[in-house]
């Protein structure tokens, strides 16, 4: 038994604990840095809804991504491509129907926008068993290269003129080409509180809330709970994929990512286990990429670059492939650290110095420490460019990972099909008893220690 | 041979390889509206020739590059999704030097090192081309080969040895990382707007049955550049012993390591031979297109990718024709689909192949 799962096992609540636990140190280390900034209960609310749902965000990703590669072994670099084409059915049948004059350009179905949710993740699943069908009878990289090829195809087919609109039942619709889609209907959190009759009581709510925040708290508000609807739905994720990495079907696709000759030796006919793993996960991805896009109002194709499939790449292979709670954690230390962290350190630095002149470009930058030894305009300069030094930074973290921690945080965990748990019993290890006393009480004692920590 | 017996082959292939079959009759069908367009005059021949060399100059691009990532893939047995940057890294380099060398006292030194980052210098202006400037154009190129083996070498020796006996797909990770490292890198240094870099190059028109198809300087320079190097890497690889030993271990690496051959010599000559042609081939793409943006290698990669799909992973000859059948099919696809497809249409001919034929066209894990 190795350190961490020690460290998992002694965490009160287990791997929920853990969860929790990183969740309190992220927002307690943003609240602390709110308060050095000098930041109103107003900018410390609207900073912690944005970091709920930027974990939100990428802790759904990175579960779905590990349904593909920590439980099946899929090498699926094209996450984006299934995002856009969620975002995109569910705004096509889901915005109102054209009016001339109006302000969007094209009109939609103007269905519920829960029928448009789920219009949005069907069609992600069935690209993904479109792109399926041909890469999973080959080899791993070439899936990859197949998948990233997918994702680029679907941005070029929502950024082409050709169908920035056209009649689809009688209505004029469109992608909106590269000046993309406005979204005008009601965001996810206003369709789901008039579906269940609460919105009223939630405006309510929003009025009550004027005592915390006193002029117009409604944005405020929709983004914490926002953020909160988002933490439900990875808790909604996690749920469903541990139930799904335990069942029969789950076990399947751990024999596949182990070793595919052998599943298939066992009669699993493997190409249909890995077709149906392959879209849910997408179907999930699409799931996430409504969840991330539709409440921005607004969507374009050129968001769909392929740096937010290597972000979200990013974040599993940090919490660990094959642990559920590592791609949670992975999602979560991903989106504090390496995706918001760095700007807000960019808003820390111009909020202790106002007025900085940062130099336009690279050379006026780098010209006054060559000649003057003037560092300041260099470091102007690279805390102005931080978004681009951010992904070089993400660079580096992928490397340094892969060269030290492959496995990430909580990575492949040892998973006992057995009911009996195997492991070597604690307090024999310790008194460094000898083996054939393990072997006949092993069992029985090792029971009392549980495989809870097992996913 | 009798009618019944054509017929029962015809059959017996249709159920074995229905993929082809349906291929096949696109092919046709694709054919048959081009010639209808020919016939009632909507296409003409002269369009046809201009899609024709467009393709061409392209595939030569893709095809030079292609050797390098099918070498490394072969031999060191990941997908390199960093040698698109390289790319970039390369024609960056190449192109610093040519603004150097043809703006030298016309311009500040330093905007011409950071190729007119931010509009400061136009290479238009300082009229760069293959013949107004010939010595600043061969150097930018010696450059930009050498940048990219240098480059190349440095990441091999820091980044990817150390995991040398890791599975491809760590590996494959790995180079992701490198690749946006080096991107995000570029764009802090170059900045983010694309550059146009050379001055009209002259052209000449050739009469071509119902019009004219124009062929510039730097049509020719990419054609007698490629073909050279191309020709250079088959010598290198069929008449010298390193080829011998890179053939080698491409094909089965215990084998080689018996008869004694150092992997690591060869893994380095793999990473020059492969670096520099993909340097070269970033400097000849951009003074091909005329502009330069820190995005263009990685754009360019996954054409590559297909090419070497297409072609077959090792086979440096399946790389060239791959890159010449992308390369053209990504042009004259704009005669049956909007021009904004074209790049999607690369990518399905190489999901095509994937599923018609996996091993690619020219089959076989040969470096040769």
């Amino acid at each position: 038994m190795s350190v961490r799962d020690d460290f998992t096992a002694r965490i009160p609540g287990g791997d929920a604990g853990l969860i929790v636990l990183v969740l309190l140190g992220t927002y307690l280390a943003y609240v602390l840095a709110g308060l050095v900034l000098g930041y109103t209960l107003r900018g410390q609310l609207n900073s912690i809804a944005t970091l709920t749902f930027y974990i939100g965000v990428f802790a759904m990703l990175s579960l779905a991504l590990n349904l593909h590669w920590g439980y099946t072994g899929l090498f699926n670099i094209g996450i984006v491509g299934f995002m856009a084409v969620g975002v995109y059915v569910t705004a096509i049948v889901t915005k109102p129907t054209y009016v001339a004059g109006g302000a969007a350009q094209v009109g939609g179905l103007g269905l519920p926008l829960w029928v448009g949710i789920l219009a949005g993740m069907l069609a992600a699943a069935l690209l993904g068993l479109v792109v399926a069908l041909p890469a999973l009878r080959l080899r791993a990289d070439y899936l990859a290269i197949v998948t990233i090829a997918m994702s680029e195809i679907v941005r070029f087919s929502f950024l082409s003129g050709e169908l920035q609109q056209f009649q689809l039942l009688g209505n004029r619709v469109g992608f909106g080409g590269g000046s993309g889609l406005i979204l005008d209907f009601a965001p996810p959190l206003e369709a789901l509180l008039r579906g269940v009759g609460l919105w009223n009581g939630y405006l309510g709510f929003v009025d009550a809330f004027q005592v915390v925040v006193p002029r117009n708290p409604k944005p405020v508000v929709d983004g914490l709970i926002y953020g909160l609807l988002l933490l439900g739905f990875v808790a909604g994720f996690y749920w469903l994929l541990k139930r799904t990495g335990e069942s029969p079907f789950g076990r399947v696709l751990k024999a596949i990512r182990e070793d595919e000759d052998v599943a298939n030796a066992l009669g699993k006919n493997t190409d249909r286990f890995k077709i149906k793993s392959f879209m849910l996960g997408c179907a999930l991805m699409g799931l996430a990429g409504i969840l991330w896009l539709v409440p921005q109002g607004a969507v374009t194709p050129n968001f769909f670059r392929p740096r937010v499939t290597f972000f979200v790449w990013i974040a599993l292979i940090i919490g660990g492939a094959g642990s559920n709670t590592g791609s949670v954690l992975g999602g979560a230390i991903f989106a504090a650290v390496l995706y918001q962290g760095p700007r807000y350190f960019q808003n820390l630095v111009s909020a202790v110095f106002p007025n900085l002149d940062s130099p336009s470009g690279f050379g006026q930058a780098i010209s006054p420490l060559i000649s003057q030894f003037d560092p300041v305009p260099f470091l102007l300069y690279t805390v102005d460019s931080i978004r681009q030094l951010q992904l070089v930074v993400m660079g580096l973290v992928l490397i340094w990972l892969m060269h030290n921690r492959p496995e990430g945080m909580l990575g492949y965990r040892k998973e006992t099909a057995s009911v009996i748990p195997l492991s070597r019993p604690k307090s024999m290890a310790a008194d460094g008893g000898d083996d054939d006393s393990v072997r006949t009480d092993g069992g029985v004692d090792a029971a009392a220690q549980g495989g809870e920590t097992d996913e | 041979m009798g009618i019944a017996e054509t017929y029962s082959r015809g059959r017996q292939f249709a159920i074995e390889r229905p993929f082809a079959l349906v291929l096949a009759v696109i092919v046709v069908v694709l054919l048959g509206d081009l010639l209808r367009g020919l016939a009632t005059g909507q296409t003409q021949f002269a369009d046809i020739g201009t899609l024709v060399w467009d393709g061409l100059m392209r595939g030569l691009v893709i095809g030079l590059a292609g050797i390098g990532l099918s070498m490394t893939y072969s031999i060191l047995n990941f997908a390199n999704f960093s040698h698109g940057d390289y790319i970039t890294a390369g024609a960056f380099s190449g192109w610093a030097t040519t603004y150097l060398i043809a703006g030298l006292g016309r311009a500040d030194i330093g905007a011409l090192l950071l190729v007119g980052a931010g509009g400061s210098v136009y290479g238009g202006t300082l009229g760069i081309g293959m013949l107004s400037t010939p010595l600043a154009v061969v150097a930018g190129i010696v450059v930009s080969g050498a940048f990219a083996i240098a480059l190349s070498l440095a990441v091999d020796r820091t980044i990817f040895k150390p995991i040398r006996n890791e599975d491809g797909i760590t590996l494959l990770i790995t180079s992701i990382g490198v690749a946006f490292a080096l991107r995000y890198l570029m764009q802090f240094v170059f900045g983010s707007d694309v550059r146009g870099t050379t001055a009209q190059p002259p052209s000449v028109s050739l009469y071509f049955i119902d019009g004219t198809v124009f062929i510039n300087a730097h049509d020719i320079t990419l054609l007698v550049v490629a073909s050279a190097l191309m020709l250079g890497v088959h010598v290198l690889l069929q008449r010298t012993k390193l080829g011998k030993a890179m053939r080698a271990m491409a094909d089965n690496k215990d084998l080689a390591l018996i008869t004694g051959i150092s992997t690591e010599r060869v893994v380095r000559a793999t990473w020059i031979i492969g670096g520099g042609l993909t340097g070269v081939a970033g400097y000849m793409f951009i003074l091909w297109k005329g502009t330069l943006g820190f995005n263009d290698g990685w754009l360019l990669l996954l054409l590559i990718f297909a090419a070497v799909i297409l072609g077959g992973i090792g086979s440096i000859y399946g790389a060239i024709a791959g890159g010449l059948v992308i390369g053209l099919t990504a042009s004259m696809s704009v005669l049956w689909i909007p021009s904004a497809f074209s790049r999607a249409a690369a990518f399905v001919v190489m999901i095509v192949i994937l599923l018609v034929k996996p091993s690619g066209l020219f089959s076989g894990r040969a470096t040769a």
